[in-house]
């Protein structure tokens, strides 16, 4: 409960982190409870097409008269569900093989380090996008896997250096000599040292996935459902020439300012967590 | 030293051969065999007939074992031959890439040399003049830069500049009616066409490199040759540009490679979005196109750029720090 109190506390009393957490919070109701709240109402009208914003229409509406904060609202969920698996994933696999690497070291460990070399020189967002054109992407985990298959390395890397460092402490060295298990010291003695790290790298990963899953939508590969931020984009780009319509501006910068603001938030949250789990950097 | 650093390019090389062969390989659905037939259909020959010129254009013969495919792949590329497209067979990859590596390496490098430039400048300036108006405004650029992706700003850029102000063309190289050569019109058209990608790339990476280069100015600092020359009396501008900046550049510089690939990544979507014709816009055409040779070509000559880079900032990073020479 104490751990809980206190980081409210850190948060409260950092000015940027509180912005990121309300920002955060924000986007998860919307994506959650958004859309019975605001539900998004699909019918075609033709006549109320570009309308500027107003009290019915929050955002105003689109190129077919749908109203763009239901649409904004309802697209929020796919666009959260990419950011969410590619970080569950991209953080799985970093740190399995980091941990892997650190612990057991030798051989295994120059094989893996020099594994995340190589992997580290590969073009990702490249290899991402062809990846998408030759398998067509069905779901949110499809997409998630896509964007993390260079996304964990430098993440092991992090993750096997904080190993490396934390194997040589004390209170691991002394675990070993009392003779716990191996599942005891990676469980209960290292995991909770990386734990601060593996957040900010789940947040950084995830707001870094939707910006990359909207590039890749915007270039129209992966259409895989049919309203998201990435498509709101592609359908004002390139769809419907919104960019050349001056009146269809608030569809344009919509889903622009939402994924901006969210990876702000991200952005910001991640740094307060940050001085939470490093007492250190909080006295500074 | 440096035979070591060659020897891991090399190698590095090699598995990106391996995987770009093997994506192309793992394509669902036949892709030769519905070549094949698109040709014999096109051209009113038998398939096995088009099955031997596929042979020829594309150095592949889909009926042989897996691995003597993929050792005529690798004889293809020693000789430089990176294929023929498979959607226009009268184009080789090779002439793909000639057509759009000069103007992405252009933009790319003017991009690089200017971030380089002033966002070390505002970095030392940072360090050494603490409470200057500079730190606020760098410290909120850097988190805008970060939380707004590159497209979004070309895409602002393109909507606001290009198409609301109408200062700069919206979309090519250079003015098509005039005539590609050295002539003032010309290079003119050409600058104005580059200036919004360029100033999106110096956008995206000048607060990064600020930041990195404030962080490392502040440890060079704190060095006792710094304080000495302080002491000495020296004059600011001699301690700030051959005491610090001196020293503190140099992490950048490997730095210089990391942000070429982060160019290299982003130009797809940039530079489809102010069509302009680099290879970053053919990649997004291959795969809109399904071109799988030519996206395998493109995909190879990104990495190979890559793994240049990184060679080079290695290698120069050792040549300008001694400290790292007597390391190794």
């Amino acid at each position: 409960m104490r751990t809980i109190r206190d980081f409210f506390w850190i948060i409260w009393s950092n000015k940027k982190a509180f912005v990121g957490f309300v920002i955060l919070v924000f986007f998860i109701l919307m994506a959650t409870v958004g859309p019975r709240i605001f539900p998004f109402n699909t019918t075609v009208n033709f006549s109320a097409r570009y309308q500027p914003p107003s009290w019915h229409h929050w955002l105003g509406t689109d190129y077919a008269g749908r109203d763009i904060w239901t649409e904004i609202v309802y697209g929020s969920r796919d666009v959260l569900l990419v950011a969410f698996w590619t970080a569950v994933i991209t953080l799985f696999i970093g740190t399995l093989v980091g941990m892997l690497a650190g612990l057991i070291g030798g051989f295994v460990d120059q094989v893996i380090v020099a594994l995340i070399n190589l992997i580290l020189t590969i073009p990702g967002f490249s290899l991402s996008l062809i990846l998408a054109a030759v398998f067509s992407i069905q779901n949110a985990v499809e997409f998630g896997l896509l964007l993390s298959i260079t996304a964990w390395a430098p993440l092991a890397l992090g993750v096997r250096s904080q190993v490396l460092s934390l194997r040589e402490r004390e209170f691991v060295t002394i675990a070993r000599i009392m003779g716990m298990s191996k599942f005891h010291i990676i469980f209960k003695e290292l995991m909770p040292n990386v734990i601060s790290f593996l957040t900010v790298s789940f947040i950084g990963v995830g707001s870094g996935a939707i910006q990359a899953s909207v590039g890749i939508m915007l270039l129209g590969l992966a259409p895989f459902s049919a309203t998201n931020w990435g498509e709101m984009l592609t359908m004002a780009v390139q769809g419907t020439g919104g960019v050349f319509n001056p009146r269809g501006v608030y569809y344009l910068i919509s889903p622009i300012v939402c994924m901006s603001l969210f990876t702000l938030g991200c952005f910001l949250f991640a740094n307060g967590i940050d001085d939470f789990f490093n007492p250190r950097l909080r006295r500074q | 030293m440096i035979l070591k650093r060659l020897l891991i390019a090399f190698i590095t090389l090699m598995l990106s051969v391996i995987l770009s062969f093997y994506m192309l390989h793992k394509t669902p659905g036949n892709v030769w065999l519905v070549q094949a037939q698109q040709m014999a259909q096109q051209l009113g020959i038998s398939l096995p007939e088009a099955y031997r010129r596929i042979q020829l254009l594309y150095h592949i013969n889909p009926n042989e074992p897996l691995y003597k495919q993929f050792l005529s792949y690798v004889q293809g590329l020693l000789h430089g031959n990176l294929g023929t497209s498979m959607v226009n067979q009268q184009v080789t990859v090779n002439q793909v890439i000639a057509a759009g590596v000069p103007w992405t390496l252009f933009v790319a490098s003017i991009a690089l040399l200017t971030s380089f430039v002033i966002g070390n400048w505002i970095g030392v300036r940072m360090a050494w003049k603490r409470n200057s108006w500079l730190d606020p405004l760098m410290t909120v650029f850097n988190v805008i830069s970060h939380a707004v992706p590159s497209f979004i700003i070309a895409l602002l850029l393109l909507e606001f500049f290009a198409l609301d102000l109408q200062w700069f063309p919206f979309n090519g190289a250079y003015d098509t009616s005039l005539t590609p050569g050295f002539n003032w019109p010309f290079i003119g058209s050409v600058l104005r066409h580059a200036f919004l990608p360029i100033l999106t790339y110096v956008l995206v990476l000048i607060g990064g490199q600020a930041m990195s280069m404030k962080s490392t100015s502040l440890a060079v600092m704190n060095e006792d040759y710094v304080t000495a020359a302080i002491a000495r009396g020296l004059r600011e501008r001699t301690i700030v540009k051959d005491y610090i900046r001196r020293i503190a550049i140099l992490p950048q510089v490997t730095g210089l490679a990391l942000a070429f690939g982060g160019i290299l990544g982003a130009s797809s979507l940039v530079e489809t979005l102010f069509s302009y014709p680099g290879i970053g816009q053919y990649l997004v055409q291959a795969t809109n196109n399904r071109d799988y040779t030519e996206l395998q070509g493109l995909f190879l000559f990104q990495s190979f750029c890559l793994i240049v880079a990184n060679l080079i900032a290695n290698i120069l990073y050792a040549k300008l720090d001694p400290r790292v020479r007597i390391e190794e």
